[in-house]
């Protein structure tokens, strides 16, 4: 179970942001969850939209750089403490997160939390291991 | 292949007969009929009688661009306008176009040089040639044409522009060959994967690409993404247009047709004839030309001569690959740096980025900076910063190592770089000349 994203790189320049939504927008696409890296010259962005294979076709027919990949993400009840729970069972298991994006919820007591490693499977495994509730697209879509 | 197997490997000694009497010939014929040639030879006291073999061509006047601009339009012609068939004009970046005129002996002696280099790479009259060349006042699309046509090829005269029908057509026509500008092959590639066609799709087997410099990086992206083996074509509209000098299927260097343009190397700063194999500007004087003759002109490439056999048999001497042209060379902080060096290291450096770039060379606080705008590929694969940074502090390391300059990278989108039918304008300088 693996929550499917796209990026998206951006040159650090005034509009370019809005650009990249306006394409989205015109496409219909709904945008559902993102993150930002950035630094003085670029970025990159990082999204889940409720249809990222659209929204890469679109994105790269307007000139952006764009591909989608996959992300483990879990749900966690939303009060202290809860990530660090997680983020524990991975940092023993000797996992490295290239980058984590989390927000809220659909529901308020719990929060989504997305994250970037090498080998999606075998850290599935570790989390599920550890009763941690693993999400697929679904709950985000 | 041959076009004219006889002429085309002349032994050395009939070649320099042949040479030194139309060096004579050529010398009597402007010094009669072109004042600026009468004026350089005058003042330095020579003869038209003093040139006895080729060998005594050290002893005549350069020709230089300005001297085509300062006769502007037709002053270096050593025909009248009742001789003179057509007119070609350079593509001069700078100041007023360098104009060309052709009697119809030039003409068909241009075709005949393009129909060499068109057979020297397997083209045969049942051949479909694609020629992507602009058509007009640049020599390249003409002269191709009527290579091809000379050849008996059934030539495809599509001109630059209209990238979507020219995919079209060398879908639907199958052409065997093409020929265009080295860039603008890169983009035919890459709009071709666009149009979602493969080169399984073509029919493509050899291209003739020339009209800028160009590298051997270039070379097998364009063999890639064109599923075609790639030529080099060297040539300038001042000495004829394309067709100069061609690649043979040994790709030694390109056979100068030097039965017609006799090749020097001057050096760069003294201007004295090189040895061969030696690196210096590369001089031209056209042996048989009748509408504008020209006297040892340089070219501004830089480059060297390589005589050693060719397996293919044919005497030509020949080019190495051009390494740029003088004018093109940018000194940055003292050190000389030309386009091509930039581009071999960007193209082999990783392979997420496109073959596009643009150098833009300024001056801030009395610094030459450079910066090198590059692109990522369509379906370049990042998502995270380190991986991005990672790709723009290699690239910044390959090129310093290659120009012993270091640039500023700045990475964008795919199809940021702005795409050329023609010649690829890759370079802006800012600075105060």
């Amino acid at each position: 179970m693996l929550v499917n994203q796209i990026a998206v790189f951006l040159e650090n320049r005034s509009g370019r942001i809005a650009e990249f939504s306006k394409v989205l927008a015109d496409a219909n696409i709904n945008i559902r969850a993102m993150s930002i890296a950035d630094t003085e010259e670029y970025g990159i962005l990082r999204a889940i939209t409720d249809n990222n294979a659209k929204a890469v076709d679109t994105l790269k027919s307007n000139g952006f750089n764009a591909f989608a990949s996959d992300l483990i993400g879990f749900i966690v009840a939303d009060k202290p403490g809860e990530m660090f729970k997680v983020l524990d069972i991975l940092e023993k298991s000797k996992i490295n997160i290239g980058y984590l994006y989390s927000f809220a919820g659909a529901n308020k007591d719990s929060a989504i939390i997305l994250i970037k490693v090498d080998d999606n499977e075998k850290t599935s495994a570790i989390l599920e291991e550890n009763g941690i509730n693993l999400m697929g697209d679904g709950l985000i879509i | 292949m041959f076009y004219d197997k006889k002429q085309e490997c002349l032994s050395k000694r009939a070649k320099h007969k042949l040479q030194s009497e139309r060096l004579i010939d050529v010398v009597k014929r402007v010094y009669e009929s072109v004042p600026t040639y009468r004026a350089k030879m005058d003042a330095i006291g020579l003869q038209p009688t003093d040139i006895k073999s080729i060998d005594d061509i050290v002893k005549l006047p350069f020709t230089t661009k300005q001297d085509l601009r300062d006769n502007y339009p037709f002053g270096m012609f050593a025909r009248g306008p009742e001789d003179i068939i057509r007119v070609h004009a350079s593509s001069g970046t700078t100041g007023k176009l360098t104009v060309v005129g052709y009697t119809k002996k030039d003409i068909d002696l241009w075709a005949e040089c393009c129909a060499r280099g068109l057979a020297a790479v397997g083209a045969e009259k049942k051949s479909l040639l694609h020629v992507a060349y602009g058509y007009g006042l640049f020599t390249g699309g003409l002269g191709l044409h009527y290579g091809g046509e000379l050849l008996g090829l059934t030539v495809v005269p599509v001109s630059a522009g209209n990238t979507q029908r020219q995919i079209q057509l060398m879908v639907d026509f199958k052409a065997d060959g093409i020929c265009c500008t080295p860039s603008y092959a890169v983009f035919l590639g890459d709009e071709l994967k666009k149009a979602n066609y493969s080169t399984k799709d073509l029919n493509l087997k050899w291209g003739l690409f020339g009209a800028e410099p160009w590298t051997e990086e270039m070379r097998r992206e364009i063999e890639e993404k064109l599923g075609l083996k790639a030529y080099d074509i060297y040539g300038l509209s001042e000495i004829a247009g394309p067709g100069v000098a061609s690649e043979c299927e040994f790709q030694t260097g390109s056979h100068i047709w030097d039965d017609y343009f006799y090749p020097e190397i001057v050096d760069l700063d003294t201007l004295k004839p090189l040895p061969i194999g030696e690196r210096g500007e590369l001089v031209f004087t056209t042996l048989t030309k009748e509408g504008m003759p020209l006297i040892r002109y340089r070219t501004r490439d830089i480059t060297a001569l390589d005589d050693s056999p060719c397996p293919c048999g044919r005497t030509g001497v020949r080019l190495n690959r051009i390494k740029g042209r003088s004018d093109d060379m940018l000194i940055i902080r003292g050190v000389n740096v030309f386009p091509s060096q930039i581009e071999s290291a960007l193209i082999s450096s990783d392979e997420r980025i496109s073959s596009h770039y643009h150098i833009t060379v300024d001056r801030i606080n009395n610094l030459d900076v450079i910066e090198i705008a590059i692109e990522l590929k369509e379906d370049a694969i990042f998502d995270e910063i380190k991986s991005i940074e990672g790709l723009v502090s290699k690239v910044k390391a390959d090129v310093a190592s290659a120009i012993g300059v270091t640039a500023d990278i700045k990475l964008l989108s795919c199809g940021s770089i702005k795409r050329s039918e023609g010649k690829a304008q890759r370079v802006t300088d800012k600075r105060q000349k």
